[in-house]
């Protein structure tokens, strides 16, 4: 039972990392109704950008401060330069668009600050949590941002007009217009705070899996999971998804014999698409319902 | 180029594409039919190696098509079943030394039946829902490749080395050309048979679904036998191909079907056009070659350099290659007219 308990613990501290990742996912998702293959390196680049303005001695919250507002400027100016051309392109389309975009910035990022990997400091320090080994204070702390995150994300688009304008917008384009709303800014700004979440992410996974080029690989494919899981149209879905995503892949790697370290992300993604195919929506998520 | 705009107003997921759209006319298939044949008697061995590599996954991004274009279920899980016909037809060259060729409609069977087992559960699941669940499919099978319990039949991470085929009956061919001429004959009966499946019943079945499930099903199409089909058929097809590469590259390993095969078979079908059969081969030239390109610009920078040319590619054709085709069929029926 130990071990167990042990085991569930340790998930939900990687889970957290999922967590993060998947509720930018979903942010993006929200505004623009498809799944942004491009979103872990946008993080990581941002990321970067934070450890470079350190390097520069830049103390730790400027430095996570300016990246935020960067991020969301540059999530923008890629919307309104790169995407906004083809938002009447086919939707294939848009998803080749983003296969581009990936490609673009993990060379671009592995040009200026080469493949070696690098340490990124932690704000929360990395002493054992409550005194327990498996959590570190900085997983306590990651669990602790991603919550404080999503509660906001919740009052933005329950209580704030913007919140209900880009609710409007992705739900109802053409009825949202009529009572004039800027539909095309409001998918630009859902790139921007897509993009300032994700620097968040990319910030607090970096002290982690350690800060390279290709370190949003693997988690991206855990935060895709973590967010379908969920269901794609509910941030407290991808959260709950995160964790639930994390615990998943940990008893997997203890309890099944020979899954080892090779076997877990396909078992994982295994009972991701058996729980997808008895919930076809996710477990948080709206069913759509189709009329002919 | 009306048809275009109509359709592009409304942004739907796959355009809706007339049958007569998805083939090239008489003429047209003539003059590419000759280029395909003519062509590698003039140019080096590595360029006809090329050639053979450009025309096995223009085969798969057909495959991609017929699932994607022709019944509107999206797939990132493609490479798994290349993996899957090239390790069968490795398998059964290497260890039941059978003949290359007989080995090939083993592979498409099997990846056929394992397709259709796959589609049953994605029945399901539709859109970003299917395609995690695909790309699930993807991930996993190089793993279940590299597995220890499969090692004997098929040597875990190293893989396995395939002899390459003579050219038969003493023709005076090096080996390099015959297995173009041989890939080509089998690209032309794979097209020719897709295309005459998507004019029959089924295709018209498998259109319908695409376009409108719920008003397809009230015409009485059976939609998961349908959606099914599509499925396993595609996968044979990509399995056949599978096997083709195999024998091309004479090695077959876990670690050359990641998930970067399916993404790049995907671009192909975007680049050649969704649902337009012809536009594959272009598809299949632009995956094939571009990243080379790339990499001669700046090696540094090749992934940077390919992402900006995909870009460019995109935005002055969305549509792909078809919108291409299509804009050029006017400009010359006003010729013809004028």
């Amino acid at each position: 039972m130990e071990l167990f308990t042990n085991q569930v613990l340790a998930g939900i501290a990687t889970g957290a990392i999922y967590a993060c990742m998947a509720l930018a996912v979903v942010m993006i998702y929200q505004a623009i109704d498809h799944l942004n293959f491009a979103q872990g390196e946008m993080a990581m680049f941002s990321t970067f950008m934070a450890w470079q303005m350190m390097q520069w001695g830049v103390p730790y919250w400027a430095a996570f401060v300016i990246t935020l507002v960067l991020s969301f400027v540059g999530g923008i100016v890629i919307e309104r330069l790169l995407f906004k051309p083809l938002a009447k392109a086919p939707i294939l389309t848009n998803v080749a668009g983003f296969i581009a975009l990936f490609a673009i910035v993990n060379s671009v990022a592995g040009l200026i600050w080469d493949f070696t990997i690098k340490q990124f400091p932690t704000p929360f320090g990395s002493a054992p949590f409550l005194g327990s080994q498996l959590i570190s204070t900085h997983q306590a702390g990651m669990i602790g941002v991603t919550l404080l995150l999503l509660a906001l994300l919740f009052f933005f688009f329950r209580f704030t007009r913007i919140g209900l304008a880009m609710r409007a917008a992705a739900t109802l384009p053409e009825s949202a217009r009529l009572v004039g709303i800027n539909t095309s800014w409001m998918i630009a700004l859902g790139w921007g705070m897509a993009a300032a979440i994700g620097s968040i992410a990319g910030m607090l996974i970096a002290p982690v899996v350690f800060l390279e080029p290709n370190m949003m690989g693997g988690v991206l494919i855990y935060g895709f999971a973590a967010a379908v899981l969920g269901g794609l149209s509910s941030p407290l879905g991808a959260v709950i998804g995160g964790f639930l995503v994390g615990i998943f892949e940990n008893l997997v790697g203890t309890y099944i014999p020979g899954a080892g370290n090779e076997l877990k992300l396909p078992i994982a993604l295994a009972l991701i698409v058996i729980v997808l195919v008895v919930k076809p929506s996710g477990l948080f998520g709206h069913t759509v319902i189709k009329r002919v | 180029m009306s048809a275009i705009q109509e359709t592009a107003t409304d942004a739907p997921a796959i355009d809706a594409v007339p049958k007569r759209a998805m083939t090239l006319g008489a003429g047209t298939s003539i003059v590419v039919l000759l280029l395909l044949l003519v062509v590698p008697l003039f140019v080096k061995n590595f360029i006809i190696f090329q050639m053979t590599t450009v025309l096995i996954y223009g085969i798969a991004v057909l495959a991609l098509n017929i699932l994607t274009g022709g019944s509107g279920q999206f797939s990132l899980g493609q490479s798994a079943f290349y993996a899957l016909g090239a390790y069968i037809s490795a398998i059964l060259m290497e260890h039941a030394n059978m003949n290359y060729a007989l080995t090939l409609p083993i592979s498409g069977i099997v990846c056929f039946a394992f397709g259709f087992l796959f589609g049953l559960p994605a029945l399901r699941l539709s859109g970003v829902y299917l395609a995690l669940a695909t790309f699930a499919l993807a991930t996993a099978m190089p793993q279940f490749l590299k597995l220890g319990a499969f090692e004997h039949w098929t040597g875990g991470v190293q893989g396995l080395v395939v002899t390459k085929p003579d050219a038969p009956f003493g023709l005076p061919m090096g080996q390099d050309m015959w297995l173009y001429y041989f890939t080509l004959v089998i690209s032309i009966a794979i097209y020719v048979a897709s295309i005459n499946l998507l004019r029959s019943r089924s295709g018209r079945a498998m259109m319908a679904i695409r376009d409108n499930e719920i008003a397809a099903s009230a015409m009485g199409i059976n939609i998961s036998l349908y959606k099914t089909l599509a499925f396993g058929v595609s996968a044979g097809i990509t399995g056949v191909a599978g096997g083709l590469g195999a024998i091309a590259v004479q090695f077959v390993a876990p670690d050359s079907y990641t998930i970067q095969l399916a993404i790049a078979l995907f671009l192909g079908m975007v680049v050649g056009g969704v649902g337009w059969l012809p536009g594959s081969i272009v598809g299949a030239a632009f995956i094939v070659f571009v990243p080379n390109i790339a990499e001669s610009i700046s090696k540094g920078l090749s992934g940077a350099v390919f992402g900006v040319l995909l870009f460019v590619v995109i935005f002055l054709v969305p549509h792909g290659a078809r919108q291409v085709a299509l804009v050029s069929q006017h400009w010359i029926g006003k010729l013809k007219r004028s």
